[in-house]
């Protein structure tokens, strides 16, 4: 009895730790973009690369903790669920890693005038991963709480959109060239895509809440 | 019987456990086994004791094939896809070699075991919407990890199915053994001075060992079946109807409950082998109920009240016709054949109950071998009810007992009877009488302590009085 008691102890842990890595992936995706808006290369490089580390470290520990459930047989009734989860998620962590990779090789060239409206881009986008980490969090606590951060997650993608929509609009209209046009296009797309990824699994999410809740 | 218990009632306890994969089968069957046998032993003899007052078979052989046929009866209803209930089928089994004997039911213990057959479920019911309303309304204040609560489930599922095996055994090793107790082989066994085996607790053990036996060998089938198809519920929700069950089979098998309600003043609850599925069944009514009605399958709930119906039916029936099988065509003894004879003492004794002797008249003096012969005779006289007729055997039937305190003192020793009951039997030390009832009504004369109480609050002290009674009449009777 004790020995389950401390293993189930160690993986809730383990998936504090994994949720810990979005969180910290978000803020870090969010400060990467701020410095490379302020053409701060060295400092950007290294949030880049500290990006990378918090998303292998989050495999490994999404990894572990699928192993554990499946040896352990733990949560049958909702293991999928969980697993969906926790892969979905991941995905999320993935798309703001390779967003921030992007920026550092291609270096697009942003505008003065559009800079403020990307941060407030990723402002939005890295709003609507936070509150998905606290709605998924929700759901292994208290699943009556889960609607209220699907909800603002949904709120501030809808916000990304808006903003990114802006941009492109503005950019495409700006006197440039049609290649930096494009590229504009591309990264606002792609920090878009956070957001979108995040509403994807609040989409998941919220079915695992109801059957939880039967 | 032991066997098919086991295979289909472990199910009960372990099924959605185990084909939830929330327990592996082996530890399962390890800890089924162990209670069963345990609660079998320690507190089988209660229920088993309600049953023989239903009927008691009196002979080896007749013993053997009510519980044959009450085992076919199971049998061939399962296959049917009626859920099934062995509680009901050794009933229905023990009416049928009455019926077949010609001995008369008792009217008022069968009332007893019918009523529970309807609180049963009720109860059940009632124990998980509760339990389902509390436990929800707790874990929501708690709000505990789904990885603790998983954890909590699997250690609760264990602890319950525990106790829900225990309850099992003490409560339907009645159906599987309690029809031989009349007729069983075994006497005491005293291992040390300080360890004595009763005939009855071995045949409980034996019953017990049966019943692990079958869930062990058949049990894993049956329990993936009926875990993944009967009901798909949650492994929580499945907790909750195990302890609802594993409370209601406790609530009607514990003498020690029994007693402690009594001294409260509340009322007893008669000690009778219930049907665990018919419990189960109740108690995921009960959580269903709990989760808003919805879901629940009123065209199932029929079949289940079908069954309810046709399994003391099938059994009772097909324990006639095997009785008369074995009886004529294997020509073996079915039943010891008690004689009864209508003295002027027990004509008196029956005049005093209020029973209108003058139809008796004919037959004063008759002696007649065998209940059959002396239920067709009464029955040429007046039409009796069948309360009558209880009553009329119970005063005629011939057991003659003659008092040697010596022999009382030596078997029952001042363990079991006060200083004041030895008196009373050495008073009457030498005496015989013809009639049980004869010794009694001698005993209480000769001194209170043998009288039962009456009003309430006495049922704990009437009923050891009863135990006592059925001690002395084998010990004094004449061999």
């Amino acid at each position: 009895m004790a020995l389950l008691l401390r293993k189930t102890r160690e993986l809730e842990m383990q998936i504090d730790e994994y949720f810990d890595m979005l969180l910290k992936g978000s803020l870090v995706f969010r400060e990467g973009i701020k410095l490379y808006m302020e053409d701060n290369e060295e400092e950007f490089e290294h949030h880049r690369v500290q990006l990378d580390s918090f998303e292998s470290k989050a495999d490994a520990i999404r990894r572990s903790v699928e192993n554990k459930l499946y040896l352990d047989t733990l949560i049958p009734e909702i293991r999928g669920d969980v697993l969906g989860l926790l892969e979905s998620s991941d995905k999320v962590l993935n798309q703001s890693a390779d967003t921030l990779n992007q920026f550092a090789v291609e270096m697009p060239m942003i505008p003065e005038s559009l800079k403020p409206m990307f941060l407030d881009l990723t402002e939005a986008s890295a709003a609507s991963v936070e509150c998905m980490v606290l709605a998924i969090r929700a759901y292994f606590r208290e699943p009556e709480k889960v609607r209220d951060q699907i909800s603002k997650t949904m709120f501030y993608e809808k916000q990304s959109d808006y903003i990114g929509d802006k941009i492109k609009r503005l950019a495409f209209r700006t006197k440039i060239k049609l290649s930096e046009k494009i590229h504009i296009r591309y990264f606002t797309y792609h920090i878009e895509l956070i957001a979108d990824s995040a509403e994807d699994v609040c989409d998941r999410l919220a079915i695992a809440a109801i059957k939880r809740s039967l | 019987m032991g066997w098919s218990l086991g295979a289909n009632d472990g199910v009960n306890v372990f099924g959605t456990a185990v084909a939830s994969r929330m327990l592996r089968f082996g530890t399962a069957t390890l800890i089924a086994g162990v209670f069963v046998i345990l609660g079998a032993v320690v507190s089988g003899a209660g229920p088993a004791r309600t049953l023989n007052d239903l009927g008691a078979i009196n002979a080896l052989a007749g013993s053997f094939t009510v519980v044959l046929a009450c085992a076919a009866a199971v049998a061939w209803m399962t296959r049917m896809s009626l859920p099934v209930s062995t509680s009901q089928a050794i009933v229905g089994g023990i009416v049928g070699w009455n019926f077949f004997t010609g001995s008369p039911t008792d009217i008022a213990s069968f009332s007893k075991i019918v009523l529970t057959w309807v609180l049963c479920p009720i109860l059940a019911a009632a124990f998980a919407f509760v339990l389902f309303k509390g436990v929800t309304a707790i874990l929501r204040r708690a709000k505990l990890h789904i990885l603790h609560l998983d954890a909590y489930t699997r250690i609760g599922l264990i602890a319950v199915g525990a106790f829900a095996s225990y309850s099992l055994g003490a409560n339907n090793i009645a159906n599987v053994m309690g029809l031989f107790i009349s007729a069983s082989p075994f006497g005491d066994l005293t291992l040390t001075p300080f360890l004595t085996i009763t005939g009855t607790e071995q045949l409980f053990l034996l019953g017990g060992l049966a019943i692990a036996v079958g869930v062990f060998t058949y049990g894993h089938r049956v329990m993936l079946t009926v875990g993944n198809e009967l009901y798909k519920i949650t492994p929580l929700s499945a907790l909750l109807v195990v302890l609802s069950q594993a409370l209601v089979l406790f609530l009607f098998a514990s003498e020690n409950l029994e007693q402690w309600l009594i001294s409260l003043g509340l009322p007893a609850i008669p000690l009778v082998p219930v049907s665990a599925t018919q419990a189960v069944v109740g108690a995921v009514i009960g959580v269903g109920l709990a989760k808003g009605g919805k879901g629940i399958n009123y065209k199932v709930l029929g079949r289940i009240a079908l069954g309810w119906v046709a399994t003391p039916l099938t059994a009772c029936a097909l324990s006639v016709v095997a009785l008369f099988v074995v009886q004529n065509v294997f020509e073996q003894k079915v039943v010891t054949l008690t004689p009864h004879k209508l003295t002027q003492a027990s004509v008196n004794a029956l005049e005093q109950e209020g029973i209108a002797t003058k139809p008796l008249n004919p037959l004063r003096g008759k002696l007649f071998i065998g209940a059959a012969s002396f239920r067709s005779a009464l029955r040429n006289t007046s039409p009796w009810t069948e309360k009558e007729l209880f009553k009329i055997f119970s005063y005629a039937e011939l057991d003659t007992l003659k008092v040697d305190s010596t022999r009382a003192k030596a078997q029952l020793g001042d363990d079991l009877l006060s200083l004041e009951q030895m008196r009373a039997i050495v008073s009457l030390h030498g005496q015989t009488f013809v009639h049980r009832w004869q010794l009694d009504s001698a005993l209480v004369n000769a001194s209170e302590e043998w009288m039962p109480k009456t009003g309430s609050g006495h049922d704990a002290f009437n009923k050891t009085l009863k135990d006592k009674y059925r001690l002395i009449h084998p010990t004094f009777r004449k061999r």
